[in-house]
């Protein structure tokens, strides 16, 4: 069961945004975020959108498969340009995610790739950026990714632990990822991230430095690390209810993350945000800032989720109601919202205290400002940057981010 | 089909001889209230098709839990079946089933000559029943016992009538077998009741004095006052005194219940029935009070009254600190009708402003509770419930304690608590168990005896803050559901008591401070302290929780302070619900109490304070 949509007011059938929306454009970047909601196996773990069916049906017969996913998504990449109307942005970057993205033939991904660009034109520097599992690429496949424009790829290490990847449900072997890694430096990819995830049920430290190690070992300039969340409704929660296997306990959690921070920074990597570490400025993940600090960008594809100037929207998720939406001309979101300025000042808040340069204290009210002093006593915010205007969490903050947003924001 | 017999004597006007004054004492579901029913029935007082299942069990949490807390006074009609020209009046006063209504049970045997010991064939008498019918048997009343739902595949008759017939001693065949459910054998129950039971004796010159036995509040006449009539007459429109008072009423109506009110001319000597004055609240009209006429009235009142005396309190706070107006309002319009129920304002650190209440037990608290929280619309967080205290310092000073929280500091020289007398009814096999517990409850045999083979009766001394607390589920569960338990105030006991406070933080919360024996304090202190570990989330700062006697810490525990509160991934999709969650979180911080600086979930505090009330629930039932 993927994760549940929010609840929303309706989109209009063609997709329009109010005026607001789109007032002030120009000074944001734009990007785009293509899901492909396919994958071979669903992972125990795993809630996101994404179905391992090759065809699903949608109303009225519209059949959305694998094979012609490139083409449904394309659909919507039009959509966009019309309801951008004369918006000028080239796009600056581009992420396409999953489900399982190299599940689709590399053409099928450059052939979105290519859809974008057609219709708005990518920025010379733009970031082009996809998933990919370690067990479904080669050096051919990475090859034509390269030679299509994308220059960042993203490969779903976890783990370097078998037992470890077992529960996951993760059916690459150890040691693939990080071949993975070679072969696409070898193909010419200038950025390449490895996903790791810590505190699996059966995991001890030692898996965990090993699984670091191995990742570094590989040479990335990005990793993500990030604390296994069980979510409802996947079949690793229903394992755990069942008693079969342990849930991890939050002092863990913290004690890994302690060790990421540690390992991580003596091989050169900085933090950016609280899962997030890259070598260098140019190493950090532009598409994903985007997300962090409020700029634009479109999300094509089932159950993908938008943002534009103020406008929260999310596509409908079963692919084939997805596709029908497309082929009668109508817009595929399922819902929206259109946030206040408080709800976008609170979003500010819970956003940009995940970054290392911090939530501005000018954005805080008197409770939240006190409340940050607290914060800064107890040791959880930066004296030097507080100093100098912002709210910068510690690496303690950085494990208690979400209790600091909830005083932050009063 | 009952046939409304002919000549019926109106009130005022009916002779005492023609006069039977009973009552019924059961224990709940025995069958009190079906068999009521069915002489109502009988009798032609309800048509069958008015007839609704247990016609004089107003409340809705009464008819649910199968319990009768206020009782009323019917009038029969019956022409017994050998002397058909002869109609009788049967005057069927109906008798709170509980422990905690003692003193009402007591007044309402006092307005009769006579009562049925109603036992279910299949299960034999319980305690309270036979508490009841020692004291209809102090009042001289005549007893007729009665065994229900014979028709039950269970049944036992000949055993159970065996146990009536050892414990009131009678002949075993001298014991009526009736159901009445179906109906069968109770024309003949009605004969009984004219035969046996004598009818009453009153001097008809004299000046009238008529006991109250119940009084109730309807919110369309006022308080509706329930007599009987020992001596002299009352009638309608003349003024009427309170003895106990003095206060002056005028009589607005007087009449008889058949079953609903019928107004009369009058009531004369033996006759039971109702008075409405206009007052509006029962604690004018007081059970056990005598009423006289204000012009030429009575001297000298009749005995037996008594001031109804809370034995229990807890503290109620309304979970929304904004519904305390509400609470008040509620507790008000409840004490219009319920004379036992006090209560005064009470402010708690941790729990904010709420009263401080005092029942007749823990059914009334549970009552009283339920109705707050059904009828007024309320959520309410209770305290531990906890009995009256009366410290007598060094200095001899005294201080009267009904709030744990209010135990003096300082050098104490003695402490009494309130003793009941327990009476406890089980099978033979579970004696050592019941003494068992009772004993760890500081209890004090009293004395033992054989219903019958298999059956026992245990009476014991114990100090009521044990009953208070968790007795009566440990009872049931130690003897599989089997016990039977009734208490009565008897005094009060000098022990060696402390009070156990708990601190978070270094922080007292008041609402957990406990009164307990010296030797249970350490007990107290470690479950609650290991409890609150479990309940209370983890904090920004480790916290430690201590309970303590004075300044003596007796066990600690310590929360850990949090280390990981984050969200590992924060993507375009999961903004929004993200941003939703924090507004959640928000709302559920709202819902935090702070002590001092420590946030604690009210669920806590629900948590923590109902386990301990759970004696309440289920008292009474079987």
């Amino acid at each position: 069961m993927p994760s549940a949509l929010p609840d929303g007011e309706p989109v209009p059938a063609d997709g329009a945004l109010p005026a607001s929306a789109l007032a002030g454009a120009a000074d944001r970047p734009l990007g785009f975020y293509l899901h492909v909601p396919y994958c071979a196996t669903r992972c125990g773990y795993c809630d996101f959108n994404t179905y391992t069916a090759t065809e699903l049906r949608g109303t009225g017969g519209v059949l959305a498969s694998r094979d012609n996913y490139a083409e449904t998504l394309t659909d919507e990449i039009r959509l966009a340009r019309k309801v951008l109307g004369d918006d000028p942005r080239e796009v600056r970057t581009v992420f396409v995610g999953g489900g399982t993205p190299t599940l689709l033939a590399a053409g099928d991904l450059v052939r979105m790739l290519h859809a974008i660009r057609d219709e708005f034109g990518l920025a010379a520097d733009a970031e082009i950026t996809t998933e990919a599992n370690p067990e479904s690429v080669d050096p051919a496949y990475l090859a034509t990714l390269r030679e299509g424009g994308f220059n960042r790829i993203s490969f779903g290490m976890q783990s370097a632990r078998q037992h470890v990847l077992k529960v996951l449900d993760r059916t690459h072997t150890p040691g693939r990822p990080e071949r993975c890694v070679a072969q696409a430096r070898a193909a010419g990819f200038e950025h390449i991230n490895l996903d790791l995830i810590y505190g699996t049920p059966g995991e001890s430290d030692d898996d965990w430095r090993a699984s670091l190690d191995a990742a570094l070992g590989a040479g990335p300039d990005h990793v993500s690390a990030y604390a296994l969340i069980v979510e409802e409704g996947t079949q690793l929660a229903r394992r755990i209810r069942r008693g079969e296997i342990p849930m991890t306990d939050d002092d863990v959690h913290a004690d890994r993350y302690l060790i990421a921070e540690e390992t991580l920074s003596a091989a050169g990597f900085d933090w950016y945000e609280v899962s997030n570490w890259a070598t260098s400025e140019a190493g950090r993940c532009l598409h994903n800032e985007l997300y962090w600090r409020g700029a634009d960008w479109w999300g094509a594809g089932p159950g993908a989720h938008s943002h534009v100037g103020g406008v929260r929207w999310w596509n409908v998720k079963h692919p084939g109601a997805y596709a029908a939406a497309l082929a009668a001309g109508r817009s595929p979101g399922a819902g929206r919202e259109i946030l206040s300025d408080e709800d976008r000042r609170v979003e500010r808040i819970l956003l940009e205290l995940r970054l290392r340069e911090g939530v501005p204290l000018s954005l805080l009210r008197e409770d939240g400002l006190a409340a940050s002093r607290r914060a800064l006593s107890e040791g959880l915010l930066q004296e030097g940057a507080y100093e100098a205007g912002s709210a910068v969490l510690t690496l303690r903050g950085r494990l208690l981010a979400d209790a600091v947003v909830r005083d932050l924001v009063d | 089909m009952p046939a409304t017999p002919s000549h019926v004597p109106e009130p005022s006007r009916t002779d005492p001889a023609l006069i039977r004054n009973f009552c019924i004492i059961a224990h709940i579901d025995h069958g009190k209230s079906t068999l009521a029913d069915r002489m109502l029935q009988l009798t032609g007082v309800v048509e069958q098709r008015q007839m609704r299942a247990q016609y004089l069990d107003r409340m809705d949490i009464e008819r649910e839990r199968g319990i009768t807390i206020k009782s009323q006074a019917v009038r029969l009609p019956w022409a017994p079946t050998h002397d058909k020209g002869n109609t009788h009046i049967l005057n069927m006063i109906d008798t709170p089933g509980h422990v905690d209504f003692t003193y009402e049970v007591s007044r309402s045997l006092a307005a009769c000559e006579g009562t049925i010991l109603l036992v279910d064939a299949a299960q034999g008498i319980e305690a309270q029943t036979l508490a009841n019918l020692y004291l209809a048997m102090e009042n001289d009343l005549t007893i007729i016992p009665v065994l229900n739902k014979i028709d039950l595949p269970a049944a036992q008759p000949e055993k159970f009538a065996e146990e009536l017939a050892n414990l009131i001693g009678c002949d075993p065949g001298d014991v009526l077998k009736v159901s009445a459910k179906t109906g069968l054998g109770v024309e003949a129950l009605l004969d009984k009741v004219v035969e046996q039971i004598p009818a009453p004796v009153g001097v008809k010159d004299a000046p009238a004095r008529a006991m109250i036995f119940d009084s109730v509040y309807d919110s369309y006449r006022g308080v509706v006052t329930y007599v009987r009539v020992i001596d002299g007459q009352l009638n309608k429109r003349e003024r009427i005194r309170m003895m106990s008072t003095g206060a002056t009423h005028e009589l607005l109506e007087i009449g008889t219940n058949s079953p609903e009110m019928l107004p009369a001319d009058g009531l004369g000597v033996g006759e039971v029935g109702y008075l409405i004055t206009g007052v509006k609240d029962v604690r004018q009209s007081k059970v056990g009070d005598t009423v006289t006429s204000q012009s030429k009235g009575a001297e000298e009142a009749l005995g037996g009254y008594k001031d109804p005396k809370p034995m229990v309190f807890s503290g109620l706070y309304p979970l929304d600190g904004s519904d305390y107006p509400e609470l008040r309002e509620a507790l008000d319009k409840l004490q219009l009708n319920d004379a036992a129920l006090v209560y005064e304002p009470e402010t708690s650190a941790a729990l904010g402003f709420g009263f401080r209440v005092g029942f007749l037990g823990l059914l009334h608290l549970d009552v009283i509770r339920e109705r707050l929280e059904r009828e007024f619309g309320l959520d309410l967080i209770a305290t531990a419930p906890n009995v009256v205290y009366r410290v007598i310092m060094e200095d001899g000073t005294e201080h009267t304690v009904t709030n744990p929280s209010e135990f003096p500091e300082g050098k104490i020289q003695e402490v009494y608590e309130p003793v009941v007398r327990a009476t406890i009814l089980a099978p033979t096999e579970f004696i050592g168990a019941i003494m068992e517990l009772c004993q760890t409850r500081r209890g004090t045999l009293l004395g033992m005896d054989y219903l019958s083979e298999d059956r026992v009766e245990i009476r014991y001394t114990l100090p009521l803050a044990e009953i208070v607390f968790d007795f009566f589920d440990q009872l049931k569960s130690k003897t599989r559901g089997y016990a039977s338990l009734d208490y009565e105030p008897t005094g009060e006991q000098s022990s060696s008591l402390v009070k156990v406070d708990i601190l978070l933080h270094g922080d007292k919360v008041d609402a957990f401070s406990a009164i307990t024996h010296k030797d249970q304090a350490y007990a107290y202190g470690v479950r609650l302290v290991a409890k609150l570990k479990e309940l209370i989330p983890r904090q920004n700062f480790e916290v430690p929780v201590q309970a303590a006697i004075g300044s003596r810490v007796i066990a600690r525990e310590t929360i850990r302070a949090i280390r990981k509160d984050v969200l590992a991934k924060c993507y375009g999709g999961d903004i929004s619900r993200k941003r939703k969650l924090l507004e959640k979180q928000k709302e559920g911080k709202k819902r935090m109490k702070m002590v001092g600086s420590v946030e604690v979930p009210q669920e806590a505090f629900i948590a923590v304070l109902s386990s301990d009330d759970s004696a309440g629930s289920g008292k009474g039932k079987k």
